[in-house]
């Protein structure tokens, strides 16, 4: 089936995949987004553990999300994989040492003799939860934005500048879509807040909480999407490269799908809001997160489509990505591609164990009773 | 740009990684199927004093679990912020392990992790023990496909060269999944995972009966795990040897070094236990021990199952053995340079659209492409991984492997004729082997990769090919960020477990 198609078509499929866990990786990041709110809506050391407990039990799944979408990159598109997390080197790795602490700070958090104390392990998962994520949205953006790297004949790239990718901080797309993605997660996390926890007042604070910041949120969403339809991207032919003007307005306007793809989801995120503040509904968690899935993917497919470099080159234009030049072979996208198959099915079970898990809401008194809290 | 500094640091920080990861993972492995099985006699049973015994374990297994985690996720884009070149050189193969293991096992640990924590009293007994079991099973997967990438680094098959893209590219999935090496250092890798397991039950159990506290729970753990691990040691035994006899056909100079092997000879013997030599320098002639027990024909019959085999040493292996028709590795340097010119001079005339020139570049590519690697060295020498270290981490490990699978035997036969209580120094020494299974997962880890040195690629891709081109510095900032968060993440990890077994299955803390 999949190596009889092209293998453009291959690529595309596995932009797509890459894409999905990309959004799904952004929607799940809600539990980072609630780590930087134990103190906002937690207002004591019992309602911070529930707080702790309703997280810890997706944390994992934001982990894992993220390891999927970097090894989704790694096999499918080697290229890009090598230039940027060879070349961004500071902005991954700081990344990654804010999941680091993520890990550990869940299980450690409440033990005795834990050698660090509670406030160190909750101050890592803020940390985590706002540097980690703001890094993220910083380094996403560099795929729009682009960043300062050459690759020789061989495919061998080297960074020309020596702050290694920390220079994506100062371009003002990427910091916005950075906080962005902050705000965005702390809107679902207090979302889902109401949703899984069955505590009058942390609902009420968390609706409190959600206010403040679906404002910031909406601000940072607006300045980005606006920033985006005005900037030039990348485009190509074989392997010519030209900076096209209003490269994003055009593929929106290029692909009708995208562009209902991100209405919806925009929407989505918007009716989540309304039914939350005037319809006192807790369910709001879903619709934003169907939302959020739909913005990110269409943001992520506005790069793989419509011949636009996925990652262009600030230091030489002829050495910028596409998901033609920066995939791994026919061979081994078609044999991905089956293994792809696999994924409804992990999507499947992730929602099957999740809808039996949270059945029943989170109280204190469950938590105070469990031996194994958080 | 110090080249060689940045290899080094590169490596230093990938080691540092992988050691730490190594220290986690083992238990994981072992651990999860240990409490899949106590919690299988709870279900089985109905007895609450296994329900007990099962959320003791599987609250030391979370501790642990985490932090694996995390020094997990460091390895994977580490391939990508410290092996750039390596990502894009062999990433067509290489990367598809890493992401089958995401959608295959990653998601399955991560999602019935929480269940078998949680939910106790969400789901039924048996959904939750099936939960258990799939923690379990999708942390050896996990292991499966992280091992059949290292397999394929060992010995690469299922793949060809192209000159277009100048890379490595997957030609046979199926030779990569079943490549002998990946399948052999698989299996012996999760079964030393079930010795640790098994090594960390028995000994805090004996801990507890020395203590003379919990003791049906120590002793019930006990059965449990020395049953486990007296079998995980067999298959141990067993899957080490066939580990060793693929080294010999696809690793020879792993091999010799791993024994200080540096005349190469028929019959050869293996050395039981011996101390090398360190002035000894290749074709010097000179003794390669200074002291050694070895147990004649050994080494000919385990690496070719044949007590007649020729083993070749380091000296036949550097310079050649024209009457074993062994290639001198200079040789096979020359023919490599030949291999990357002929790359170069077919990249050339693709650019000059000269189809002549591109065709006499391509047939000389194929012709020395075996060689590749080896082009990018320079002194036949650098073939040989460092002989001290491999030759005493892997005897180490032998050693150790083989006292394990005596205690379990004991501790087992004892526990079953019911006067594992009487004997207390079995019970220290049970103990005191907690920190030896770490030793000698580690060491076996030591073996698999300094062993493999210089390639990142088994003959195809040295590692001073194979990393980013970036600032030395650089690397040294988080090498030192990452040696100081590991070390105090394993303090606090430390230290949480042993205030957790001092605090008991009963739940109070005891002095």
């Amino acid at each position: 089936m999949f190596e009889n198609m092209s293998l453009l078509s291959l690529q595309q499929y596995w932009w797509f995949i890459v894409s999905l866990l990309g959004a799904l990786f952004i929607f799940i990041t809600f539990v980072q987004g609630g780590q930087t709110l134990l103190y906002n809506i937690g207002k004591d050391e019992a309602q911070r553990n529930v707080l702790v407990a309703s997280l810890g039990r997706k944390w994992e799944l934001s982990f894992t999300s993220l390891v999927m979408f970097g090894g989704a990159l790694f096999a499918a598109f080697p290229l890009f994989y090598s230039v940027s997390f060879g070349g961004a080197y500071y902005v991954w790795m700081a990344i990654l040492f804010c999941f680091i602490i993520q890990a550990v700070s869940y299980e450690y958090r409440k033990k005795p003799n834990n050698f660090l104390g509670s406030r160190v392990y909750e101050s890592f998962l803020y940390i985590n939860g706002s540097v980690g994520i703001i890094l993220i949205g910083i380094a996403v953006g560099t795929l729009f934005t682009g960043g300062h790297f050459i690759k020789n004949e061989m495919n061998l790239s080297a960074w020309t500048m020596h702050s290694y990718g920390l220079e994506g901080a100062l371009n003002p797309f990427n910091v916005a879509l950075g906080f962005t993605l902050f705000f965005l997660a702390r809107v679902q996390a207090s979302l889902y807040f109401m949703n899984n926890i069955a505590d009058d007042s942390i609902v009420k604070n968390a609706k409190i909480q959600l206010f403040r910041d679906a404002l910031l949120f909406l601000g940072f969403f607006i300045t980005t999407i606006v920033m985006l339809l005005v900037m030039s991207g990348v485009s190509y032919h074989n392997t010519f490269f030209v900076v096209s003007e209003y490269k994003f307005l055009h593929n929106f306007l290029n692909t009708p799908l995208l562009l209902a793809l991100f209405l919806l989801g925009t929407f989505l995120v918007l009716f989540a809001l309304f039914i939350t503040f005037f319809r006192k509904s807790t369910k709001g968690i879903w619709f934003s997160g169907i939302g959020t899935v739909l913005v990110i993917l269409s943001f992520f497919c506005l790069l793989g489509f419509n011949a636009t470099a996925i990652y262009p080159s600030l230091s030489d234009l002829a050495s910028s990505l596409t998901i033609e030049n920066s995939s791994a072979s026919h061979y081994t996208l078609s044999t991905m591609s089956y293994v792809s198959l696999g994924v409804p099915f992990v999507l499947a079970y992730i929602i099957a164990v999740w809808r039996v898990m949270d059945r029943k809401k989170i109280t204190s008194e469950e938590i105070a009773s469990d031996a194994h809290h958080y | 740009m110090d080249s060689t500094l940045l290899v080094e640091l590169s490596r230093a920080q990938f080691a540092l990684t992988a050691l730490y990861h190594w220290l986690f993972v083992p238990l994981t492995l072992g651990l999860s199927f240990i409490i899949a099985i106590m919690e299988s006699l709870y279900v089985k049973t109905g007895d609450e004093t296994w329900k007990k015994i099962t959320k003791f374990w599987m609250g030391l297994f979370a501790i642990n679990f985490a932090i694996g985690l995390a020094t997990g996720i460091i390895l994977e884009f580490e391939f990508g912020t410290n092996w750039s070149n390596y990502s894009w050189i062999v990433g067509d193969i290489f990367g598809a392990p890493l992401a089958i293991e995401g959608i295959m096992a990653f998601f399955m640990e991560s999602t019935f992790f929480a269940v078998m924590f949680f939910g106790w009293d969400k789901v039924s007994k048996k959904v939750h023990l099936l939960s258990t079991w799939l923690v379990a099973i999708g942390s050896n997967l996990s292991a499966l496909w992280i091992l059949v990438a290292n397999g394929w680094m060992q010995h690469p098959v299922g793949m060809e060269f192209n000159l277009n893209t100048a890379r490595f590219e997957m030609k046979n999935f199926f030779d990569v999944l079943f490549n002998p090496n990946a399948i052999s250092k698989f299996l012996h890798t999760v079964s030393s995972g079930y010795v640790m397991g098994a090594l960390f039950v028995v000994g805090i159990s004996a801990w507890y009966l020395l203590k003379k506290r919990d003791i049906l729970f120590a002793k019930r753990s006990i059965i449990v795990a020395a049953s486990f691990g007296l079998l995980a040691s067999v298959f141990l035994t067993l899957t080490g040897d066939e580990s060793a006899h693929q080294v010999a056909l696809t690793q020879p100079t792993k091999l010799a070094a791993m024994e200080g092997l540096y005349d190469g000879k028929s019959r050869a013997g293996i050395v039981a236990i011996g101390q090398l030599n360190t002035d000894k320098k290749i074709g010097d002639g000179q003794k390669e021990f200074i002291w050694s027990i070895e147990i004649p024909y050994a080494l000919s019959f385990l690496g070719f199952r044949n007590i007649n085999a020729f083993v070749p040493g380091i000296d036949d292996l550097v310079l050649g053995n024209p009457t074993l028709s062994i290639e001198p590795a200079q040789s096979k340097i020359d023919k490599g340079k030949v291999a990357i010119a002929s790359l170069k001079t077919y990249k050339e005339a693709m650019r000059e659209n000269d189809n002549t020139k591109a065709t006499i570049a391509f047939q000389s590519f194929r012709e020395n492409q075996s060689f590749l690697g080896y082009g990018y060295l320079n002194d036949p020498a650098k073939i040989i991984p460092p002989v001290g270290i491999t030759f005493y981490s892997f005897h180490i490990m032998v050693g150790l492997g083989s006292w394990f699978l005596a205690l379990f035997f004991f501790v087992l036969y004892f526990s079953m004729v019911g006067k594992i209580e009487t004997k207390p120094l079995l019970l220290k020494l049970a103990f005191l082997s907690i920190p030896l299974g770490y030793v000698a997962g580690e060491a076996g880890w030591i073996v698999a990769e300094v062993g493999r040195q210089p390639w990142a690629i088994q003959s195809m891709l040295p590692v001073g090919i194979a990393t980013s081109s970036i600032d030395p510095i650089s690397i040294m900032i988080t090498l030192g960020l990452f040696a100081t968060i590991f070390t105090g993440l394993l303090i606090a990890e430390i230290k949480i477990m042993l205030k957790q077994v001092s605090i008991g299955p009963e739940g109070e803390a005891h002095v």
